[in-house]
């Protein structure tokens, strides 16, 4: 049915229809819906039913566990902090949702906005690669994030650190994290402290109004400011907690990583060794015991729960674009990020997450690692066919 | 000599500014244009200080060429850069303490820019001192209007000001908005260097064909 509709309204938006300005915007719904059955044209060659159109749409079926809870903590962190009812499930999760949505509306319009103009200007197709990102950015900022500011990082992510490298696939950065690690910068009051985990206002009439001087530190920002953080491992798991929307609930993630998984879409050598990488140094930095630094002595297991560790592990440092591609490479590029990010987290107390960092700063040497590994190889077999 | 104003005296003052520009084209003098940047008043001064400096180095170059020994030309073109900076940065001191506070150091590494060193060897050296001050000149202002363009912008966005006068409205903060602290990161200068390197040479590229 959906086929008869697209096929109906074709003419209208080729060469010479009166809608033809949109052309790319047809074109890029038609895939997103549709399968396109257009086959190379020379040569021989064999498709995957699974385009990156649906890969993209598979990574934000992951991403839905994580947004769902994000929604639900949201209404849960404003009730307790109003001292109202907690337990009304239903209630919680529509005032989430009711926050989020302008932020995901916002996401998508500016930056699919931007991506249409861009395939319209250069005549190319729409790329897909802005699904993810734009489901990806609300997710990873804290609740209070204004709307503009959201905006104003889309823009600059979509244009900066994908479009003038050439686009989706292209990118030397994850899009997603640029946009926070621009907002990072450039707004540091909205984007860390324990004034912006909360949302203080009503939402067309759900939700509770919070007094303006509420604040609400997350663990992480707790043990920065040298607090030992409350809460056990449990809690940190369940993700009832202020964090950046997406990240708080392990088991959420955890789901999402299960069907990324699943599919094969993310590698395991990645996630995995992100953990390890992770573990252990978080785990040296426990024996070590820095005297007086709160955050090298959280045990090393509530390090890699807490925080964007999870999130960034199964989500971020998985990019098939922007991660290493040799098999090896892979190892070493997942337990350089954990190892990174912990000792960011630990070290300056500036950060008190450095997830974000450590992947931002491994994009940038993915390309070397592969170039190693590539390297290696040849020169072994090189050493092979020469002794034989 | 050639004629004050012929063609290729006026070719020597203005190519720099836009064609063959220091840091559009040439992409020279990058490291100060980031550093100094932040604000539009010592991006001002910077830029003038750059300009009287090539202009009258290349002038003092140019009239002793013929008698500077080959093998040690460099060193005599840094005495005359030398000399020249030491003097703006005292008239600086003198009388604009302020902007030379907050420049530092980077007056007295304009000895090392790339463009003055770049002029004296590729300009002076084989031209006229009436030329050679056209080519200072239009080499220092084409410098000059890059730092204004990119303080302009890092100084309305980063602190709201320019020249230290509010422009952004209170009612503009009140209602939400909030400086942007990027730009205040010589970072930021980098982007924004590249925007004007990119829209001039889509520009540039468009006329020529």
């Amino acid at each position: 049915m959906i086929q008869k509709t697209l096929d109906k309204l074709r003419p209208h938006f080729q060469e010479g229809g009166k809608l033809s300005a949109l052309r790319s915007v047809f074109d890029g719904f038609e895939t997103f819906l549709v399968v396109p059955s257009a086959t190379s044209r020379t040569g021989v060659s064999i498709h995957d039913s699974i385009d990156s159109k649906r890969i993209m749409s598979f990574v934000v079926i992951a991403l839905m566990p994580a947004l769902l809870f994000g929604m639900y903590n949201i209404g849960y962190q404003n009730a307790l902090a109003a001292g109202a009812d907690t337990t009304a499930c239903g209630a919680l999760l529509l005032y989430g949702l009711a926050v989020m949505l302008p932020k995901i509306v916002v996401s998508y319009v500016v930056g699919l906005g931007i991506e249409f103009v861009v395939a319209q200007w250069k005549k190319e197709e729409i790329q897909e690669g802005y699904l993810v990102t734009g489901m990806l950015i609300p997710m990873i900022l804290p609740v209070e994030t204004p709307l503009w500011m959201l905006a104003v990082a889309v823009a600059f992510s979509v244009i900066f650190a994908k479009e003038i490298y050439g686009g989706t696939g292209m990118n030397i950065f994850n899009p997603a994290l640029v946009a926070r690690a621009f907002l990072f910068f450039a707004y540091p009051t909205s984007m860390s402290g324990d004034k912006v985990w909360l949302a203080k206002d009503t939402f067309l009439g759900l939700g509770h109004t919070v007094a303006d001087g509420t604040t609400l530190a997350t663990p992480l920002g707790e043990a920065a400011a040298q607090v030992a953080p409350t809460g056990d491992f449990w809690t940190y798991c369940v993700g009832l907690m202020p964090g950046s929307v997406g990240e708080t609930s392990v088991i959420a993630i955890a789901i999402g990583a299960a069907i990324l998984l699943w599919t094969g879409i993310a590698s395991w050598k990645t996630m995995g060794s992100v953990f390890v990488g992770g573990a252990l140094t978080a785990w040296l930095f426990n024996i070590g015991g820095l005297e007086g630094n709160a955050v090298a002595n959280i045990p090393w297991y509530n390090h890699l729960v807490l925080g964007g560790f999870c999130f960034g592990a199964v989500f971020m440092a998985t990019d098939p674009v922007t991660s290493a591609r040799t098999e090896g490479g892979k190892y070493v590029y997942g337990l350089l990020i954990g190892a990174l990010a912990i000792t960011i987290r630990v070290l300056n107390p500036g950060y008190p997450e450095g997830m974000m960092l450590a992947i931002l700063f491994m994009n940038m040497f993915a390309p070397l690692i592969d170039y190693c590994f590539v390297q290696r190889n040849i020169s072994r077999r090189l050493k092979r066919s020469q002794s034989k | 000599m050639a004629a004050l104003f012929s063609k290729e005296s006026r070719q020597a003052f203005t190519e720099p500014l836009s064609l063959n520009n220091p840091v559009l084209v040439q992409v020279l003098g990058i490291c100060s244009a980031l550093a100094v940047t932040a604000k539009l008043e010592p991006a001002i001064v910077m830029g003038l200080s750059v300009t009287v400096i090539t202009a009258f180095s290349n002038v003092i170059v140019s009239l002793i060429r013929k008698t500077i020994p080959n093998r040690i030309r460099i060193i005599i073109q840094l005495v005359v850069v030398a000399a020249l900076v030491t003097i703006v940065s005292m008239v600086l001191k003198a009388f604009a303490y302020d902007v030379s506070v907050q420049l530092s150091v980077y007056i007295g590494l304009i000895i090392t820019n790339c463009i003055l060193m770049g002029r004296l060897e590729a300009f002076a050296m084989t031209n006229g001192p009436w030329q050679s001050f056209l080519d200072g000149i239009g080499n220092g202002l084409g410098y000059a209007w890059i730092l204004v363009a990119v303080g302009f912008v890092r100084e309305l966005l980063g602190s709201g000001t320019l020249l230290g006068f509010q422009i952004i409205p209170k009612a503009a903060y009140n209602a939400g908005y909030v400086n942007n602290g990027m730009m205040t990161m010589p970072a930021m200068s980098m982007i924004i260097l590249g925007c004007i390197i990119w829209a001039h040479r889509a520009y540039t590229t468009k006329n020529t064909k």
